[in-house]
């Protein structure tokens, strides 16, 4: 069915879709009317679960490791400051296996408080073991929690799905929101084979001492490296039962057939802007291919080589940083890219944070200067007012 | 003439961005009044919350540092053990210290810290739009408890002030209200007190203020604080529930 949903409305949906059994969250903007939206249908018993109030982000994470260790299959929502409070939290979702799924609205951290778009917050648990998806639009964000929990369950490993705040949590779309049974037929039960169970009693979470522990640590990466195969498949999957996928990574080619001089590479909702760009700079005379990066972590390393390895130059676009180092993504990419004989230059550029427009003509200026005699740099500003 | 209103000169002169009949403008006001009353504001420092009372930094003309959620007593503790001369005040809302910081206050209150505590109590996360808190009161509705906290599922009110007077660290706690001139008096009195309580180095000095958030109780101005009198003081009675007197020091 054809709805017109809020970003933040479209993520609560796709819970609902997903019959998530134990929901637990703390206010925090830009998140809040996904769990707003949720305590509604469970109070009107929409939807069958348990919504638990705690006083805490760190709380939130807890409860809902504890449901999932009771075999639910649970959610949490959260966002900048609530994130960060959670890490501990997400270390320990990750290393106890819990295919649990959150929401998390891409919010700048503070101080100086900002409540809009950055990438930072969820970048910033980058080694915590959660795998990482970035949604362009509100379709892609419904879309992407059931690929989500698909995967999550497959691998045993949560899953961050990942939007900009405002951008894609407050704005209105046409979603296609698809039949329950069609959803059910994808997304089957979970069916956990560890859970704690005092039929079948067990511990979990014990001490790992050294002749233990990096094994431990070994299977999680084992579990990334068979989550970048899993999540072509499942994405497969949802493309052929929905008509809509969306890949780890995903060229836009500016004429099709073709490969233009420059890649540019972006995530989240500015992809929706680069095209807009895309579109624009080919009428002027200046053909852009851009490039889609949906998954993090996994890093699909491979992927990432074999799509921008063939290009001259490559223009990365972060809405973050890591400082004393620059974008984060751009440092990724060219890591992946470090092995080939023959590398594309590429272009860190740093722009929008704190939620700062990324206009068409945003990308424009950062494309003039990639392709003219704009110097290597290991970090490029674009917009700053000094 | 001789005036007979003036505006403290604690605060600045810029107007406030809180709602119609919300009661944050009221406590600002009493809080500066106090600032003025003992002479302290060349070297006072606030800790603020994160919460409708984000921008207090905006209405005193004193220093004033941000707090991350729930983090100010913590932060107030390091301001104060470093500078023990400066007078520091901690401004909260209950979404920020009945919640997300209760730890950070029990902990601040057990350790006796010498700090002044302003806690606003409206039921409810009022900058986040109207979300259930641990305060908010059996059967209120909010944004994400649609008909009403039940007990079942969230449990009672908390109560800090009661809680909080059981500690030996605390030197005055009281709970008082400003929905009318009376209640408006004795809350003067009330935070004056815990003024006193630190500048006498007698611990923490704790006064939690009931007050009404229109916007999210989805009431206008005088029905909700009517509600005040109706709904809220039955549960969370006014008083002073410790005072540690005269030579008692710490």
């Amino acid at each position: 069915m054809r709805r017109v949903l809020e970003g933040s409305h479209a993520v609560s949906h796709a819970v609902e879709l997903a019959r998530v059994k134990v929901i637990s969250a703390y206010p925090i903007t830009p998140q809040t009317h996904i769990v707003e939206r949720l305590a509604e249908l469970v109070a009107d018993g929409v939807l069958d679960a348990r919504f638990i109030r705690v006083e805490s982000e760190h709380s939130a994470m807890a409860a809902v490791i504890g449901a999932a260790s009771a075999g639910a299959r649970s959610f949490t929502a959260s966002s900048s400051h609530g994130l960060a409070l959670m890490h501990e939290m997400l270390h320990w979702a990750a290393g106890a296996r819990l295919p649990i799924v959150m929401a998390e609205v891409n919010r700048a951290m503070g101080p100086g408080w900002n409540i809009w778009a950055d990438q930072t917050d969820s970048l910033s648990q980058r080694d915590t073991g959660w795998m990482q998806l970035y949604c362009e639009d509100v379709q892609e964000v419904l879309d992407t929690i059931l690929i989500a929990y698909k995967l999550a369950e497959r691998v045993s490993l949560p899953a961050m799905v990942v939007l900009d705040a405002f951008f894609l949590s407050h704005t209105y779309e046409p979603v296609e929101v698809p039949d329950q049974d069609e959803v059910d037929a994808f997304l089957p039960a979970w069916e956990p084979t560890e859970i704690l169970d005092p039929s079948d009693p067990r511990a979990f979470n014990q001490l790992a001492s050294p002749e233990y522990y990096m094994e431990f640590r070994y299977k999680i990466q084992q579990a990334m490296e068979e989550a970048l195969r899993a999540h072509d498949e499942i994405d497969a999957e949802f493309g052929q039962r929905f008509g809509r996928s969306y890949g780890a990574v995903r060229r836009i080619p500016c004429r099709e057939g073709e490969r233009a001089p420059l890649a540019l590479v972006t995530t989240g909702s500015v992809t929706g802007t680069a095209r807009v760009a895309q579109a624009t700079l080919r009428e002027k005379g200046t053909d852009v291919d851009v490039v889609k990066l949906k998954l993090f972590r996994p890093f699909p390393h491979e992927e990432v080589r074999r799509v921008l390895g063939p290009y001259e130059r490559v223009v990365v676009l972060d809405r973050n940083i890591s400082f004393g180092s620059g974008g984060i993504f751009a440092g990724e990419i060219r890591a992946a890219l470090a092995g080939l004989d023959r590398r594309p230059r590429v272009y860190p550029f740093v722009a929008g944070l704190g939620g700062r427009d990324i206009t068409p003509q945003t990308i424009e200026s950062i494309v003039a200067r990639a392709l003219g005699d704009e110097p290597p740099a290991d970090i490029l500003w674009e917009g700053l007012k000094l | 003439m001789k005036p007979v209103f003036v505006r403290p000169q604690s605060l600045t002169d810029k107007p406030f961005h809180f709602c119609p009949g919300c009661h944050h403008g009221v406590i600002h006001r009493l809080v500066a009044e106090a600032i003025d009353r003992f002479g302290v504001r060349e070297r006072t420092i606030a800790a603020a919350s994160v919460g409708c009372s984000v921008f207090l930094y905006d209405y005193f003309d004193i220093d004033v540092v941000e707090s991350p959620h729930g983090r100010a007593p913590a932060v107030a503790t390091g301001i104060k053990r470093t500078n023990p001369d400066k007078f520091v005040f901690i401004y909260q809302g209950d979404g920020d210290l009945a919640a997300i910081g209760t730890a950070e206050i029990i902990h601040a209150a057990n350790r006796g810290e010498n700090l002044t505590v302003v806690f606003v109590n409206n039921t409810v996360y009022g900058m986040t739009g109207g979300q259930m808190a641990p305060t908010t009161l059996l059967g209120q509705p909010t944004t994400t408890s649609p008909y009403g906290r039940e007990f079942g599922q969230d449990g009672y009110p908390i109560k800090m002030t009661e809680m909080l007077a059981q500690l030996e660290g605390v030197g005055f706690a009281a709970r008082v209200a400003v929905d009318t001139p009376a209640r408006l008096a004795q809350a003067r009195k009330a935070v004056f007190r815990a003024f006193e309580t630190q500048l006498e180095e007698k611990g923490m000095g704790f006064v939690e203020i009931l007050s009404s958030c229109p916007t999210n109780w989805g009431m206008k101005p005088l029905e909700a604080v009517r509600r005040i009198e109706r709904e809220m003081i039955p549960y969370f009675p006014l008083g002073v529930y410790k005072e540690r007197k005269g030579s008692d020091a710490l």
